[in-house]
């Protein structure tokens, strides 16, 4: 047997030249990225550095850090709530999906609950908002049945900011999502490897801290860095909710597309979409580097 | 280098004693009726059996990771019987997949022994030895996914091995491999285990794997053990039909007994302790016990049972003919399994006249219903 592992062998000829007859089936591929990924980058990065005319400029990159500027605050609030709401839907979730787990493999409880996270994971936008208003708002049901009840529930105004009602809007498909993406990695774990550690002396403390822990590790952060995206990028579930002020990036990007006031204000936009095309790199970039790490030892 | 055992381990293994053991799963499946096995210091012991007669449990017993219902399990005179997983010192080798796909081999072979607080240098040694040991220590670095399936099950016996555990515990570690890796490691097996010295217990439902094996075979059947015995003593001295089918080939022939000898294929075979009394019964016998020869032309009657020829097979060291018995006013009718010396399987062909006697090996005989 060769003495060069395996996998770095094959991971050299996949990054090596292939022959172009090779790269036929991939032309549709490349064109989906070219049309959908490519285009829309390349639109959005030129129009952040031309002016309403054409030319140009810095002004733009310059508004998103101006004084009178509501971009760097709602940057703030996006990533803010983005992290917020990761951290704790991978944590919750991937309770979750070990409690799914534990669960009988054939039995109805994990197959209905992984088929109502599919829906609630893709429940955003305008009917998720709808929902949480019929719920919480002044004439949610929720309130006044407690106001019937005698309990007062104050203000409901909670409901409609970044960091509360949105923080809770969130959630409520963040979960489900990271139950469902992190469900396999789980169910990938084999129940010897808890039972060769207690043989081998181990307590389970010690089967979470270096075994199920490390090999669990880096999908759990995968899905977490999933999450912040899926929240970063988020807009329709927010616009819904939220209609008196842009407190995050998406709906400020929204809001130079329809505001009418300034000639070039649309390019501030593209400036905006920018950044967050930067952000959204740079957390793709960190989940490469932590997945070249992990796969010295994962088998894909 | 080679390893060398630790003097403990060497000199004497420990004695294991399973008795009465009882495993009643929910939907009262009694996984363990009754089971009690004496483990000699040192001793391998394989336990065969159908699937589902309950090996696993029993081995999952012994290692805590199961709770006995009924019955105590001692390992070196000592109570362990509600001792933890943890605290029993037992090296278990799993069907597959046991290793931590995470660490090297030699982590894997070290993790036992971290645990235990040895210091860096000790664990390297050890687990060099024992990586020496399992014959893998060009490939201490790899990952579980950059070996074979039997190299990975020599990690998981080194990582067994490397805490020097006062009871070895192989669960159908083979079967997952393909027959040729199958009997190598299996012979491997033993070796090792001759040199470390260390109480084995393995459980395996592959008869030519327990008997080439171990010291001493118990075959399960039902929860229970129906016999434990050397290899040899199992095969000539099966002491129920249980036994004496799921050990070996054997041909199920109608016979007659009468004072401890059944009359058979024209001939008589004395019968084994535990066989049917007086009347009609079926007599168990190997291919080895069956004569064969060809029938004389004309109609000059031989002492023996005449048969046509069904096949003939060359099975490398030895050879199988198989015949079937001449309908007559007994019955007749039934295929018989004879075993031929490898070079006279050419002297017969399918249709061939043969005449068939049993050779006067001891059997077990079983009262017809
Ligand atoms: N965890 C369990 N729950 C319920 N029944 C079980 C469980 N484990 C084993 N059994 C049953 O106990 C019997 C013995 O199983 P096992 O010891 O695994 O047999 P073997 O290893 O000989 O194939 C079987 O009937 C099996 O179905
Ligand atoms: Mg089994």
């Amino acid at each position: 047997m060769a003495d060069r592992p395996v996998l770095t062998g094959t991971r050299r000829a996949l990054g090596g030249f292939r022959p172009s007859g090779a790269l036929a089936g991939v032309v549709p591929f490349f064109a989906y990225t070219t049309v959908f990924l490519l285009i829309p980058t390349i639109v959005v990065v030129v129009g952040a550095f031309v002016d309403g005319s054409g030319r140009p400029t810095l002004d733009n990159i310059a508004a998103l850090g101006g004084s009178t500027s509501s971009f760097l605050p709602a940057l703030q609030h996006s990533l803010v709530l983005s992290v917020v709401t990761a951290v704790t839907g991978a944590v919750i979730g991937a309770v979750l999906a070990y409690a799914v787990s534990t669960a009988r493999p054939d039995g109805m409880l994990k197959r209905f609950v992984t088929a109502l996270c599919g829906v609630l994971a893709q429940f955003g936008g305008v009917a998720l908002a709808f929902a949480f208003m019929a719920t919480f708002s002044l004439q949610g049901f929720l309130t006044v049945w407690l106001t019937n009840l005698g309990i007062d529930t104050g203000s409901s105004l909670w409901l409609y900011q970044w960091d509360k009602g949105l923080m809770l809007v969130y959630l409520y498909f963040q979960i489900p999502l990271m139950l469902i993406v992190f469900l396999p990695a789980v169910e990938g774990i084999k129940p010897q490897w808890r039972e060769a550690t207690e043989t081998l002396g181990g307590t389970t403390w010690t089967y979470w801290r270096r075994v199920a822990g490390p090999i669990l590790m880096p999908s759990f952060i995968g899905a977490t860095l999933l999450l912040f995206t899926n929240a970063f990028s988020a807009y329709a579930t927010a616009a819904a909710l939220i209609s008196q002020a842009s407190p995050i990036v998406p709906l400020q990007i929204g809001g130079t597309f329809t505001s009418e006031v300034i000639l070039g204000q649309e390019n501030v936009g593209k400036a905006m979409a920018m950044a967050m095309v930067v952000v959204v790199a740079l957390v793709m970039w960190l989940y490469a580097w932590l997945d070249k790490r992990a796969s010295r030892w994962l088998v894909r | 280098m080679t390893a060398t055992p630790s003097p403990a381990a060497s000199a004497r293994g420990t004695e294991v004693r399973l008795t009465d053991l009882t495993r009643v799963y929910a939907g009262s499946v009694r996984a363990l009726d009754g089971f009690t096995l004496h483990m000699a210091p040192g001793e391998f012991v394989a336990l065969l059996g159908p699937s589902g007669c309950g090996k696993t449990t029993a081995l999952r017993l012994l290692a805590g990771l199961e709770d006995a219902d009924g019955g105590t399990i001692e390992v070196g005179g000592k109570d362990v019987t509600s001792v933890p997983t943890n605290k029993r010192d037992m090296g278990m080798v799993f069907q597959a997949y046991s290793l931590f796909p995470h660490m090297t081999a030699r982590q894997n072979v070290e993790f036992g022994l971290e645990l235990r607080r040895q210091d860096k240098a000790t664990r390297h040694q050890r687990a060099a030895e024992m990586l020496d040991l399992v014959g893998l220590s060009k490939q201490a670095d790899r990952f579980a996914h950059q070996m074979s399936g039997g190299q990975q099950q020599r990690v998981a016996l080194a990582r067994a091995l490397a805490i020097e555990p006062q009871v070895l515990l192989l669960d159908e570690p083979l079967s997952a491999l393909d027959a040729k890796v199958r009997s190598q490691l299996r012979d491997e097996i033993r070796r090792i285990q001759l040199e470390v010295g260390t109480t084995t217990l393995f459980v395996t439902h592959d008869q030519e794997e327990a008997l080439a094996v171990a010291d001493r075979v118990g075959v399960m059947n039902a929860g229970r053990l129906e016999q434990l015995a050397s290899p040899a003593e199992l095969y000539k001295n099966p002491a129920t039909p249980f036994v004496a089918e799921f050990v070996g080939l054997t041909n199920r022939l109608r016979c007659t007994v009468s004072g401890g000898v059944a009359t058979v294929l024209g001939g008589s075979v004395p019968l084994l302790a535990g066989s049917a009394g007086d009347g009609p019964a079926v007599v168990l016998i190997r291919p080895e016990g069956v004569e064969i020869s060809t029938a004389p032309a004309g109609s000059g009657s031989v002492a023996g049972a005449s048969a046509s020829v069904v096949s003939a097979s060359f099975l490398g060291a030895s050879g199988k003919i198989v015949a079937r018995l001449d309908a007559s006013a007994g019955g007749g009718g039934e295929l018989v399994s004879v075993q031929v010396d490898n070079t006279d399987v050419t002297a017969y062909a399918p249709g061939d006249r043969v005449i068939l006697s049993p050779r006067g090996d001891a059997a077990l005989a079983v009262a017809v219903s």
